[in-house]
């Protein structure tokens, strides 16, 4: 966990950002602070942060998201209120990025807002088990391509390797060295290891943060 | 790559391409199966591949056609607005009998439709999907690791009966992200002495060509296409039934559909109803006598469908409507709940009774 005012999710698409974001956010709230989660995704139309829309509003998380997400309309837009995220300061900020570059294009217009106002935490998101991040090399280059397109330095690393609902405890085990590799490329630390709820005694040992995950549920 | 990774259904196919040996992609980006190209954009150069993104789906299929008449493995994906950009170029390779693999990430039409799973091209897939007398083999994945293992298979089947070979998916099966295993796999060879590769001078040119002008051999071309159909029904069919041994009202479903019915299917048994699933792999060949043989024992079916109602009418024949097909569907991009299937097999169960 950090003390920063804006905390944002980037890395690899499908590396499990928006999971973490809704998770992260859902965490703040529950330690007393107002929160507002901002979906930048641009790129994906499925599987996104307003899939736990009525769940956030329930915890009284406000999000914000492109008013096309989740419809039928492949608009690559944002609504005007996401500068909300950098003007309004009485709020924690999640911001949840799109995946790779391609994603990350969105946050450079806030990218002079977010520097200036200096309190933030950029987490990039790695999971080990996905193809074209399987190592800590190619999870490098995923961190710099992002770093150059939003205008905005990585603080920090969250491993998040998993498999998905069948992920063991071991499998999660089993990427500490790459994350510790990906650590000592980039120079940042590793702020947690996330995983399933389940997982969470044992990832949470000797000297590594785990940050326990509820899942969005399973319909088919 | 034989260890577990977690994928994206989109991914897996482009992956599982690669490792089926296929070095060429010709495609032109749609959602919601853009991450084929992504993934064929990003690894093919590294590996002596080819990825060109063409200038439209009709340049990618007959670049396809170029590549397949020189008897190498290549492929095209897109979603359904961009497979009938592609039609004339599926009959034209069908006229040519050339090998293949196309596959399409189905999204709700029709027209532009939206971006959301559909199943609504299953007519299109397997009632042809051009002009012209000709079929198409299609294979209908129902997880991630069967996006791979049919893409693999879908390779093979294409040199085998030199055709097309379909990946019939939708926005679901494209999207969802599952834990895969990836091994190559041992490629069979088949003959391609009709294959465009350079004469050398030593042997007699060969000609890939759908046009011909002279009626009676345009019959016999079409006759000898229909013998070798006639084989694939009998040798390439695929299903997977699921509690049917003493079902008593069969569920019948392909792809993210039937991975509904199942849950739909496990409440309905803790309720004491004897259900089952049918679910057709390959839809065309479709599975004929599986059906025909459970219209003997259930006493009705349900279809359930992404789609107005489409696989219900194979249903229909295979089991000579001796029992009735009811249809369970959502469209437009709607998946149909496992509530509302379980609705639907209450209804009709029994005539309605439980």
């Amino acid at each position: 966990m950090t003390d920063k005012r804006i905390v944002l999710f980037a890395g690899h698409y499908g590396s499990g950002k928006t999971n973490i974001a809704v998770n992260y956010a859902i965490k703040l709230k529950n330690d007393g602070f107002p929160v507002l989660i901002a979906d930048l995704d641009i790129v994906n139309p499925y599987f996104r942060t307003k899939d736990s829309e009525k769940e956030l509003a329930d915890k009284g998380i406000e999000l914000i998201c492109s008013e096309f997400a989740n419809t039928n309309l492949d608009i690559p837009s944002l609504p005007p209120n996401m500068y909300r995220v950098v003007n309004d300061k009485s709020f924690r900020a999640v911001m949840d990025i799109g995946g790779d570059d391609a994603g990350a294009v969105a946050l450079g217009r806030f990218a002079p807002f977010i520097s200036e106002e200096n309190n933030y935490e950029m987490i990039f998101v790695a999971n080990f088990f996905r193809p074209l991040t399987r190592k800590a090399e190619d999870a490098y280059d995923v961190m710099k391509e992002i770093e150059a397109v939003s205008s905005l330095k990585f603080t920090a690393i969250v491993n998040n390797s998993n498999l998905g609902a069948d992920t063991e405890a071991e499998d999660v085990i089993s990427t500490f060295s790459e994350a510790e590799k990906l650590s000592a490329l980039c120079g940042l630390p590793v702020l947690f290891t996330s995983c399933k709820k389940e997982l969470y005694g044992e990832i949470n040992i000797k000297g590594k943060k785990a940050f326990p995950l509820e899942l969005q549920s399973k319909l088919f | 790559m034989s260890e577990k990774v977690l994928m994206k259904g989109n991914e897996a196919i482009a992956e599982a391409a690669i490792l089926a040996g296929c070095r060429h992609y010709f495609g032109y980006p749609i959602t919601p199966q853009t991450e084929i190209a992504a993934y064929m954009a990003k690894k093919m150069p590294k590996i002596g591949g080819c990825f060109l993104q063409a200038e439209s789906e009709v340049a990618a299929i007959n670049m396809v056609y170029g590549v397949a008449g020189t008897g190498k493995r290549v492929m095209t994906s897109s979603s359904s607005p961009g497979i009938s950009l592609k039609a004339e170029g599926l009959s034209y390779l069908a006229g040519s009998d050339l090998p293949s693999l196309v596959v399409n990430v189905q999204r709700g039409g029709p027209g532009l439709g939206g971006i959301q799973p559909s199943q609504s091209d299953y007519f299109q897939a397997t009632k042809g999907g051009g002009h012209g007398d000709f079929k198409m083999i299609v294979l209908a994945p129902s997880s991630v690791q069967e996006m791979a293992d049919l893409t693999i298979k879908g390779f093979d089947l294409a040199e085998k009966y030199r055709m097309t070979a379909m990946i019939l998916a939708d926005g679901t099966m494209g999207q969802m992200m599952e834990p895969v295993t990836l091994e190559a796999p041992s490629v069979n060879e088949y003959d391609k002495s009709w294959a465009v590769t350079g004469t050398k001078c030593d042997r007699k040119k060969n000609i890939i060509n759908s046009l011909s002008l002279v009626p009676e051999e345009l019959e016999k071309l079409n006759f000898a296409r229909y013998e070798r159909y006639k084989a694939i029904e009998e040798n390439e069919v695929m299903y997977e039934e699921y509690m049917m041994e003493d079902a008593e009202i069969c569920i019948a479903a392909f792809g993210i559909a039937a991975r509904v019915a199942k849950n739909a299917i496990n409440a309905a048994r803790k309720e004491g109803i004897k259900a089952g699933l049918i679910r057709p792999i390959t839809l065309w060949p479709f599975p004929n006598e599986v059906f025909k043989k459970a219209a003997d024992k259930v006493e009705s079916f349900i279809s359930v469908e992404l789609s107005m109602g489409q696989m219900i009418e194979d249903i229909r024949l295979a089991s000579e409507c001796k029992k009735p097909v009811y249809l369970c569907n959502r469209v437009g991009g709607m998946i149909p709940s496992p509530e509302m299937v379980l609705e639907s097999i209450k209804a009709h169960y029994k005539g309605g009774t439980k």
